[in-house]
Order: C-alpha cells, then sequence, then structure tokens
C-alpha cells in the first residue's frame, strides 16, 4: 500500500508524497477542521469511503436519504456558523442533495458538497448513474468545481471552503469523477492554496466609517427611526448584545426577519418581532409608519415587503446594509446604500451613535402593540401551547422548524436566546428540512437541548433519519404540531379558494406511538392545555429523545396575515 | 435601453453556460454576445448586448460579478468605444442586377466574397447602424440568408493633445 500517514507532516511542505486522490481529499477535510460529515455511499464513492476508517478526527453520520444528509450538513453550519459537508455519490445521490442546496443557497448558508462522478472517460456518454451535477447545481449554490486530477484536490478544497464561507456564505459543489479517488499522485503536499484574486474577490471591504457617522446622523434627526436585522446578523453570538445596545442607545424599535429570530430580546419596549406576512402587528405598523429605516443583513423578501410599492411609504431614508452589494436596490429603492459585513456595521454604528431620543416615537410604537386572540373554545390553541414550549427555551436550546403553520408559531411565539438558536428555511421554505437540520444541530452541540417543531406533513418528508436518532439516541424532542392537514395550504383555501380543500388533507396518517415505539423514542401525546402544564416538562427537560405528538386545533390558523399582494397595512389578525 | 458589457472570465468549461444561465434565470434579455479568447489564454472577453434599464444592468453587473469565474465586468456604454460586427448576406443576383449590387457594397466598402449563378454572398463588418444601412440597401434585390455575428468592442486608446 502506497498510503502514507500525512497527518504527521501537515505543515511541510514541498514533500513529495505518492497518495490516493481520496486520501488527500479527506487530508483535507481534515485540514479545513471538518469532524462531521453526512452522508450515503455507493458505486463510485467507495473508494472515498474506503479510506474514511484512516481519518478518524472525521465522523461520518450515514442519513438514510441523501436529502438528509444536506440537510444536516445546513443545520450542523447554521448552529456553528462552521462549513457544513456531505457526501454523496453520482447520479441519483447527488441529484437527491439537489434540494438541500438550493435550501442553504436561498438562505446564505456555508456548505461544501462533494459528489462522486462516473470515471472521466465516461464523463458525457450517459454513463450508469451519470448526471451533470455542475450543470444541475450551478444556478442554485455559489459554485461548483469538477476536479479533473487528484492534485488540485488539495487548492479546490481549500477555495471551495474559502468561498463557501467568504464573503455572502453560499453551498459550494464539489464534483469528483471516480478515477479521481484513485489516482496516485505525486504532490509537493500543502493544505492548498486560494488563488489571490478569489482572496481579493469575497474578502469584505472595511466598514466605511464615515458613512456609518452618517447613519448614525440619520437615525439622531429622524424623529421615527427603526431596525430590521436580518440572517446576515447571525454570523456572530455577540450581536445580540450590540443590536440590543444600539436599541437603546437609538432609542428606537427592532424588527427580526424569519432569518433573525431570536437574535434580538424578546418582550421589552424595542423588540416588535417579525415583519411581513405572518409578522406581528406592532413590527407592521412601525415599518409602515417609520420616517428612517435601517436594513442589515437582510434582502427585503417579497414575504418581508409584501407589496413592494406601498412597503415603508414613510421612510424618507431607507438604509440598506449588505454584504452583498447585488442585494442592494434590487427590490427596494434604496437611497443610503451600505456595503459591510453586518457584525462591523454593527460595531461601528454603536460607536459612532450618541444617546438619542425618541419618546413619542416610542410610545407611538408601544400603542400599536396587538394581542392576539386564540380562538374561543379551543381545546389545544397554537398561541397558549407554544406559551408552555417557551418556558422550557432558554439559552442553552436550539429550536429548529419544519415548513408551514407550525414555523410561523415558532416564529410568533417562541423567543430563542440569540444568533444561531432558531433554524428555519426561509427562503426556500423546504418542508422536509427540520428534523435533518435537527440531527445536524445536535451533532454540533450535543449538550444543547434540541427542540424540533415539525408539521405532519413536513415531518412525513423525512422521517426515514429516525434510524439516525435511534442509533446515536439523539435527546432531540420532536414536537409535532399534529393538525392531519397540509395545514398553511389549508389556510391559503379558506381564506382565498372559498374553502376548496384540495388535496390537503391528511389522513391515514402513521400511528405515531407505533413509530416512535419502532425507532425506540419517548412518545408523549398532548390533547390539551392541562396535559401541556403537567406533562411537558418531563419530556422537554429529558435527556433522552421525545416524539410528542400535540393534537393542535386543527382549525386555529395563522395571523396575523397580510395577504399576498397586499400592502403592510392590510393585515388580517383573525377570524 | 441598449448596453454593452465586456466581461472578463477565467477560460474554465463551462464558463459560457454559467454566464448565460445567469441571464436567463434573471430574465435579463441579451441581444447579442460575442466570446472569445483573449492575449492571455487562461482568459476569454465575452461583449454582452443587454436590453434594460439602468437599474437592469446595475443589477446585471452586480450579479456578473458575484460568479466566482468573472475577473471583470465593465459596462462599456458610456465609453468611447469601437464596435464592430461581422454581416455576411446572401442576395439574390442576376446577370442584370449583379454590377448594381457590386457598386452598392463599394460604397460601404463591403466585398463579395461568393457568386453564384442566381446570387452572392457579401461580406461587411461595421458597428450597427451601418450592417442595417447594407442591409437596408440590399434589401430590394432580394435577400435570402442573413449571418451576424454579435457585437465586438474594444474602448478608444487617449489621443495625445
Ligand atoms: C417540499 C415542499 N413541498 C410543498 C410545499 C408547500 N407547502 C408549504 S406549507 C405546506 C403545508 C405544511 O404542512 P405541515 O408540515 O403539516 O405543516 P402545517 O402547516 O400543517 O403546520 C405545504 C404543502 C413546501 N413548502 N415544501
Ligand atoms: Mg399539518
Amino acid at each position: 500500500m502506497q498510503f502514507i500517514c500525512m497527518n504527521l507532516r501537515k505543515d511541510s511542505q514541498e514533500v513529495l508524497f505518492l497518495v490516493l486522490g481520496a486520501d488527500i481529499l479527506l487530508h483535507c477535510l481534515e485540514a479545513h477542521d471538518v469532524d462531521v460529515v453526512f452522508g450515503l455511499p455507493g458505486g463510485v464513492v467507495i473508494p472515498l469511503y474506503d479510506r474514511l476508517k484512516h481519518f478518524p478526527n472525521i465522523k461520518h453520520i450515514l442519513t438514510r436519504h441523501e436529502q438528509g444528509a444536506a440537510h444536516a450538513a445546513d443545520g450542523y453550519a447554521r448552529a456553528t456558523g462552521k462549513v457544513g459537508v456531505c457526501f454523496a455519490t453520482s447520479g441519483p445521490g447527488a441529484t437527491n442533495l439537489v434540494t438541500g442546496i438550493a435550501t442553504a443557497n436561498m438562505d446564505s448558508i456555508p456548505m461544501v458538497c462533494i459528489m462522486g462522478q462516473v470515471v472521466k472517460e465516461l464523463l458525457g456518454k450517459d454513463g450508469f448513474q451519470e448526471a451533470h451535477m455542475t450543470g444541475i447545481c450551478q444556478p442554485i449554490c455559489k459554485h461548483t468545481y469538477a476536479v479533473t486530477d487528484a492534485a488540485q484536490l488539495p487548492d479546490i478544497v481549500a477555495e471551495a471552503f474559502f468561498v463557501a464561507k467568504t464573503g455572502r456564505p453560499g453551498p459550494v459543489v464539489i464534483d469528483i469523477p471516480k478515477d479521481v479517488f484513485v489516482q496516485d499522485v505525486q504532490v509537493p503536499y500543502d493544505n492548498g492554496t486560494v488563488r489571490n484574486r478569489i482572496m481579493m474577490k469575497y474578502t469584505p471591504c472595511q466598514v466605511n466609517k464615515e458613512k456609518v457617522s452618517k447613519v448614525a446622523q440619520l437615525i439622531q434627526s429622524a424623529e421615527k427611526p427603526m431596525m430590521v436585522i436580518g440572517g446576515g446578523v447571525n454570523t456572530r453570538i455577540e450581536n445580540r448584545d450590540v443590536v440590543y445596545s444600539i436599541a437603546q442607545k437609538a432609542d428606537m424599535p427592532v424588527s427580526t426577519t424569519l432569518m433573525a429570530r431570536g437574535v434580538f430580546p424578546a418582550n421589552n419596549p424595542y423588540d416588535v418581532g417579525m415583519p411581513g406576512m405572518h409578522g406581528t402587528v406592532e413590527a407592521n405598523y412601525t415599518v409602515q409608519h417609520c420616517d428612517c429605516l435601517i436594513a442589515v443583513g437582510m434582502r427585503f423578501d417579497d414575504r418581508v415587503t409584501s407589496n413592494v410599492s406601498s412597503f415603508a411609504p414613510n421612510a424618507k431614508t431607507i438604509v440598506h446594509v449588505d454584504i452583498d452589494p447585488a442585494e442592494i436596490g434590487k427590490t427596494v429603492t434604496v437611497n443610503f446604500p451600505l456595503v459591510a459585513e453586518a457584525s462591523e456595521f454593527l460595531d461601528a454604528l454603536h460607536d459612532a451613535l450618541p444617546q438619542c431620543a425618541h419618546k413619542a416615537w416610542m410610545e407611538e410604537v408601544q400603542q400599536s402593540r396587538y394581542e392576539l386572540k386564540s380562538p374561543a373554545g379551543s381545546v389545544l390553541p397554537p398561541k397558549e401551547t407554544f406559551a408552555f414550549i417557551d418556558q422550557y427555551v432558554d439559552e442553552n436550546t436550539i429550536v429548529v422548524t419544519d415548513v408551514g403553520q407550525h414555523q410561523m408559531w415558532a416564529a410568533l411565539f417562541l423567543n430563542t436566546a440569540g444568533p444561531r438558536k432558531f433554524i428555519t428555511s426561509g427562503g426556500l421554505g423546504t418542508m422536509g428540512f427540520g428534523f435533518p437540520a435537527a440531527i445536524g444541530s445536535q451533532f454540533a452541540f450535543p449538550d444543547q437541548n434540541v427542540i424540533l417543531i415539525t408539521g405532519d406533513g413536513s415531518f412525513q418528508m423525512n422521517m426515514q433519519e429516525l434510524a439516525i436518532m435511534k442509533k446515536f439516541k439523539l435527546p432531540i424532542k420532536i414536537c409535532l404540531m399534529n393538525n392531519g392537514f397540509l395545514g398553511m395550504v389549508h389556510q391559503w383555501q379558506k381564506m382565498f379558494y372559498e374553502e376548496n380543500y384540495s388535496e390537503t388533507i391528511l389522513d391515514s396518517a402513521p400511528d405515531w406511538a407505533k413509530l416512535a415505539e419502532a425507532y425506540n423514542l419517548n412518545y408523549m401525546r398532548i390533547d390539551t392545555l392541562e396535559q401541556c402544564n403537567e406533562q411537558l416538562a418531563a419530556a422537554l427537560t429529558s435527556k433522552e429523545g421525545w416524539f410528542i405528538d400535540f393534537r393542535i386545533d386543527a382549525n386555529a390558523d395563522v395571523y396575523p396575515m397580510v395577504p399576498a399582494g397586499k400592502g403592510l397595512d392590510d393585515i388580517v389578525v383573525g377570524e | 435601453m441598449k448596453h454593452k458589457v465586456a466581461v472578463l472570465v477565467e477560460n474554465n468549461p463551462g464558463v459560457l453556460a454559467k454566464v448565460s444561465n445567469l441571464f436567463s434565470r434573471r430574465g435579463y434579455n441579451i441581444e447579442s454576445l460575442v466570446v472569445s479568447d483573449t492575449e492571455d489564454k487562461t482568459i476569454s472577453r465575452m461583449t454582452i448586448v443587454v436590453d434594460g434599464d439602468e437599474r437592469t444592468i446595475e443589477q446585471v453587473t452586480k450579479q456578473l460579478h458575484k460568479l466566482v469565474d468573472v475577473i471583470k465586468v465593465n459596462d462599456l456604454t458610456n465609453d468611447d468605444t469601437v464596435c464592430r460586427q461581422l454581416l455576411l448576406v446572401r442576395v439574390a443576383a442576376d446577370r442584370e442586377t449583379r454590377g448594381e449590387i457590386i457598386q452598392l457594397m463599394d460604397i460601404f466598402r463591403a466585398r463579395i466574397i461568393d457568386i453564384g449563378r442566381r446570387s452572392l454572398i457579401i461580406e461587411a463588418t461595421g458597428d450597427e447602424s451601418k450592417i442595417e444601412a447594407i442591409l437596408k440597401s440590399l434589401q430590394p434585390f432580394g435577400i435570402q440568408e442573413i449571418v451576424k455575428t454579435g457585437i465586438s468592442a474594444m474602448v478608444r486608446s487617449p489621443k495625445e493633445k
């Protein structure tokens, strides 16, 4: 065997080795601090998997579906801020990653997806399990690399990690033909270098202090300033305190988009919650009445702005701070653009801000607060149910959600404690994301309490990954908001399609108790608020995994709601 | 309004697909695209003519710049440039009209590159307006086939004072 253990010589350069492509790849992953990889093998990546046992620092988690692997790597990345890594074989294995890659791309999550490919000789000839993955993935990822020679691997891997996490983060695809894994190469070995041009292209420019001072002045001289923060603010844990301190100094309300839920502390005069389609009344009121809007690390998604032409009509100034220049002016006309990394901007703004006073405006904002009412006679109304769950959400809790009504309830009613503690598929809205992402988060932080808020529709999209929970005895708390519907679509049918409930009824659900039992999970069924009160503590504070089957009120819908196409002023708060 | 955008890209496989994909995905309209290698073989240059308002063009350049393979993006619209495109046109011509066509093409400094029994092939280079003028002048004779390249553009050198 020609393999020479490289770990011993990681730092030495210009040493000649004869090694397998697979070893180079795995070594490079180790060098980039990869400790967990999610994946599933197949023909062309057997030579890669064959070498795994020689790299004990890399723990490979075998998912039961590649979509699970992609979302798990994504969840890991969201929880840690590190680059998530997944493996898949060529063809169907790789195409199964696609939804996961698109999901990460829309939310700017750093990932490196390593895909096997048919041998070079067969490329382009419709070889067995060939799919043109760089072509398929190009529009849904940050960059793709097609490797043709194992000697390129150190540089490509180094650049892939750099590109994935630098500037605006995103997923990067590396497509590797089978023969590259088994290629014997002589490499003067190092950990790879990133080309200068790429380094310069993505390294964010330093924040322009003069412009930041101008922003501080704008806030001070405005009558009704506000700040909206988005996913970009998750880049640093300290941002929770920095933004709160900015709010105090500026004396202005702060709204958090879905991607930034939990970043800003709740239950204080400055917090107005989430803006947009399912945003709070006070957040939307604030947006519509502010005269100066400071947007940081968010991208004016249509779910946030609703009808753009009537968005923030009184804002004389919109300041848009984003790391990606292409986001500025993309949907909303901005009169104060500022390209900067969110954390750097926040620090600079914090320094530049004098103590301001916007007493009348803060009072007006408090006046706008609206207490949502649950439907009368509801046995397990969402708002109150989530209030019980929220009792167990603390600084050691990561909440992960799926997509649907339960996601919006989680966003509206749970108060997570800072950046990277609320994990959800925002931009793509991918049902089936939640459970594997919760698995990825739990592997990232084995000691944290990971609470999954999922729906009966979403959970059934990736529930095969229960096997991982069983195998590793993961203490995830699966909270299934079981309403027997594809609830969110059902709600639209109720509101906008004359109650024509076409294909949104989820009958023939599995016996959830038996399913939990089949995977050695604790099971609990919650039908009433009293049961929440009496039983939830045992499950949500447990060191074991739980499956909690909430028979949530099937008729309860998500309010507030701004119907699609309407302006944020047209807000429906209940039936 | 039409904009001429010059894009320097790494000469990697798939780079043309990446650029054209970006245009189709974001709904930008390519009028024409010319691509070839440059004085440096590892770098290709694309000249793209795209139709859109200022905001669209700003998005085009910003989005292009985000691609890893893209080295530089320049909007040449407001620069002093020379623009050329190549035209091949087959026009009906018999013994009677041939002379007249040849004379006409002389004025445009276009060349006859193939003579058949009933038609001619004419080659011309020039900016868009010249190419249009040539085609217009040939219209009455009966145009049978047109092949055009897109526009290639180069910024003029600074002039001595
Ligand atoms: C993969 C995928 N398919 C379809 C949709 C459209 N969709 C959005 S929400 C939703 C219903 C989700 O049902 P469930 O998980 O039970 O959540 P609920 O709304 O009932 O809480 C659907 C089908 C989607 N977002 N993702
Ligand atoms: Mg449901």
